[in-house]
């Protein structure tokens, strides 16, 4: 009989046992697992998936030729651009774009067919106003497609050659006011953290406090168990409840969204297990902290947005001043998200993971351990 | 254990704040004792049960119990003390049996599942043991949670105020567990307002605001109030209380049924006292002192000396 016996298995088991039936019998902790996921992909969804068409535009045409027109017509029926402005100069463009009256302007240059015979690679130039990339993105994208096939009609006979590499023509896409076009691809996996951050420091925020408030807290410091034991037992059925969460967003990811899945699952599974338990970890850290639930939650909206603005997830993480990138270099979700667009869209190895998942690790562990030592272990 | 007590503590104190709540008691509780704790509400008996059990720390004061030192061997304390809380702190979103196989994990009892078999068996909880807690009677919870206290075969029982709110034929039968229990050699401190129930108790013990003012045997109380009481009936008794309560030499006056108890401390000063009233209208004559007028007694000088 020691003071510093270790932790009990049986007793942790015990603890994880009752969380888990608890769990079950919570509906509304229960719909907020399968919900919160659902709802934000559905949401974000409506700007991932939609792909926005009929977008108003300007048109430059100083071009009097046949494949002028050509190209004209085949942007038309793409039914990504709507011309609804003929504009005159470059500045007149830009205006308009400044305005909003128009998301693109689109410059067919003087002498373009001429140029084009000559085998001259005139370009083509569109300014987009990239501010929501969620909704240029998809016709910049496809872009150089609708183009080239536009053109390929007219260009038979002698002028089969211009059709070969590098092309006819030299398309110059200038996305102004957000330079780094995020795209769903970008987005969906970011979603991924973003929704395990959210649900899982909410769900253990509340695990501490609700045995406070509900009177049960006296009943288990009167039993022989530790903190450790309480904490982890705690935390471990809610690991669970991640992998759910994942399972559902990849599935999404793959059949809804189409992300490409480039890497190595297995390892993602594992990365985001680090990733989950420090999450929890920092959910049943501030639930020792708070006084009640309502304290927990407030805590929890108090990680979650900075989390959110500063990991990369909203804006680009390289265009944020240099003291913000600092902050966020703190939270887990900036380092998770790095770990699942590099192995969904870079195909990454461990090597690349491990660099940016220790610092999830360390969280977790620091987490915890204020954790277990602001449990508190009377009701003083 | 220490010369036998199962508990045994010296000036245990416990503050909030400024306000004192337990005031330097000593406790002493011999093992295989069923103890009785009493005192009117927000006297401290919680708060100094909580201390007993690790669950408060306490500001000053120091002693055992069951032989371990309270403030530093409080895991060991833990591992053999049943504590039923005063409100029922069982998960209301889990079963009698998922809560009974809790507690038993938590205390790693040997052969879990038989354990908890056996407890709903012997508490006649069988056939409802899959029933959530939650939707309960008092009655029913006070049972349950008498079995979640006893499934690790504690030696040491805490009761805090455990028949609050159950009907009378439920807690003779309880009070009847807990004397076999003691007679196997449990010892229990047991919080309680019934008087019926305090009379049960092998000692008692007196708290009022924070402090202990009598403990020992039930003869023991009573004779050691020095309590002269007389009985009185006849016409408009409330009114005669009135008048009585006024008058110095009594020191309360309290309705039992269709008499009036009048007690004081002094006996000649008392008797004097009521001596215009001993008329052909009144019936009066002398009694025992009842352990409830000693606790009406004790209350209300602890409010005279405490109360400001
Ligand atoms: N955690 C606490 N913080 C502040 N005051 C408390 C706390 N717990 C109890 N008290 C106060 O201490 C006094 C004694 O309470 P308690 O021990 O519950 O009395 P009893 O059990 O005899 O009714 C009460 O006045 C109560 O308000
Ligand atoms: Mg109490």
């Amino acid at each position: 009989m020691t003071r510093h016996s270790p932790i009990s298995l049986a007793r942790l088991w015990g603890i994880v046992v009752k969380e888990f039936v608890q769990m079950r019998r919570d509906r509304l902790t229960f719909g907020m697992i399968l919900g919160i996921p659902l709802l934000q992909l559905l949401l974000f969804g409506f700007a991932i998936n939609g792909d926005p068409r009929h977008l108003p535009a300007g048109i430059i045409m100083s071009d009097h030729g046949p494949q002028g027109r050509t190209i004209l017509a085949a942007l038309r029926n793409s039914t990504y651009f709507d011309f609804t402005r003929q504009l005159n100069s470059e500045a007149e463009g830009r205006e308009a774009l400044a305005r909003g009256d128009v998301q693109f302007v689109i410059n067919i240059p003087e002498n373009f067919t001429r140029d084009l015979i000559r085998g001259e690679r005139p370009a083509i130039l569109v300014e987009a106003d990239a501010t929501d990339p969620a909704a240029t993105g998809n016709a910049l994208g496809s872009l150089s497609t609708i183009l080239n096939e536009g053109l390929s009609h007219d260009l038979k006979g002698p002028l089969t050659f211009l059709a070969s590499n590098p092309g006819p023509i030299d398309l110059r896409v200038h996305a102004l006011y957000n330079p780094e076009a995020i795209t769903h691809y970008n987005i969906v996996p970011g979603l991924m953290g973003v929704i395990l951050t959210m649900t899982m420091v909410m769900i253990t925020g509340l695990a501490i406090t609700r045995e406070r408030e509900r009177g049960t807290m006296e009943n288990l410091l009167s039993m022989p168990t530790r903190p450790t034991e309480v904490l982890l037992g705690k935390i471990i059925p809610y690991i669970v409840v991640g992998y759910i969460q994942v399972g559902l967003i990849l599935t999404a990811a793959r059949y809804i969204f189409h992300v490409p899945m480039e890497g190595n699952l297995g390892l993602l599974l594992a990365a985001a297990l680090i990733f989950i338990a420090a999450n929890l970890a920092m959910g049943i850290t501030f639930s020792t902290i708070a006084r009640n639930q309502l304290q927990a939650m407030q805590l929890a909206f108090f990680v979650f947005l900075p989390s959110i603005l500063l990991s990369g997830f909203m804006f680009p993480f390289r265009g944020m001043p240099a003291w913000a990138q600092c902050i966020g270099e703190l939270f887990p979700l900036t380092h998770f998200l790095r770990i699942v667009r590099g192995i969904l869209l870079k195909n990454n190895g461990a090597d690349a993971v491990i660099n940016e998942l220790w610092p999830i690790a360390l969280f977790a562990a620091v987490m915890l351990t204020i954790g277990i030592k602001r449990y508190r272990q009377t009701l003083d | 254990m220490s010369e036998g007590f199962a508990i045994d503590v010296q000036g245990m104190t416990k503050r909030f704040g400024d306000r004192t709540v337990v005031n330097k008691i000593n406790l002493q509780v011999r093992a295989g004792e069923i103890y009785g704790f009493l005192g009117p509400n927000g006297s401290g008996k919680t708060t100094f049960i909580r201390m007993l059990c690790g669950l408060l720390r306490a500001d000053e004061g120091k002693g055992t119990c069951l032989g371990y030192d309270l403030l530093t061997q409080s895991e060991e304390i833990k591992r053999h003390v049943g504590y039923m809380t005063q409100r029922f702190s069982f998960y209301e979103d889990l079963s009698i049996a998922e809560n009974l196989d809790f507690v038993a994990r938590m205390y790693g009892v040997a052969n879990r599942r038989q354990a908890v078999r056996e407890s709903i068996k012997q508490l006649g909880l069988a056939g409802r043991q899959d029933q959530l807690t939650g939707e309960l009677s008092g009655g029913w919870k006070q049972r349950v949670a008498l079995a979640a206290c006893l499934i690790h075969h504690p030696k040491l029982l805490l009761l805090d105020e455990p028949t609050a709110g159950v009907d009378p034929k439920a807690r003779r039968d309880f009070w009847e567990q807990l004397h076999q229990l003691a007679a196997q050699g449990l010892t229990v401190l047991v919080t309680t307002h019934y008087m019926d129930e305090a009379e049960r108790c092998h000692r008692l013990a007196y708290i009022s605001y924070g402090n202990l003012l009598t403990h020992g045997t039930l003869a023991e109380v009573i004779a050691r109030a020095r309590l002269t009481t007389w009985a009185v009936s006849g016409p408009d008794l409330p009114g005669l209380a009135g008048e009585l309560r006024s008058s110095s030499g009594i020191d309360q006056a309290v309705a039992f049924g269709t008499s009036l108890h009048v007690s004081g401390s002094d006996r000649a000063a008392l008797q004097s006292a009521i001596a215009p009233y001993r008329t052909d209208k009144y019936e009066w004559h002398e009694i025992d002192s009842s352990l409830e007028d000693v606790f009406i007694h004790l209350m209300q000088s602890s409010q005279d000396n405490f109360a400001a």
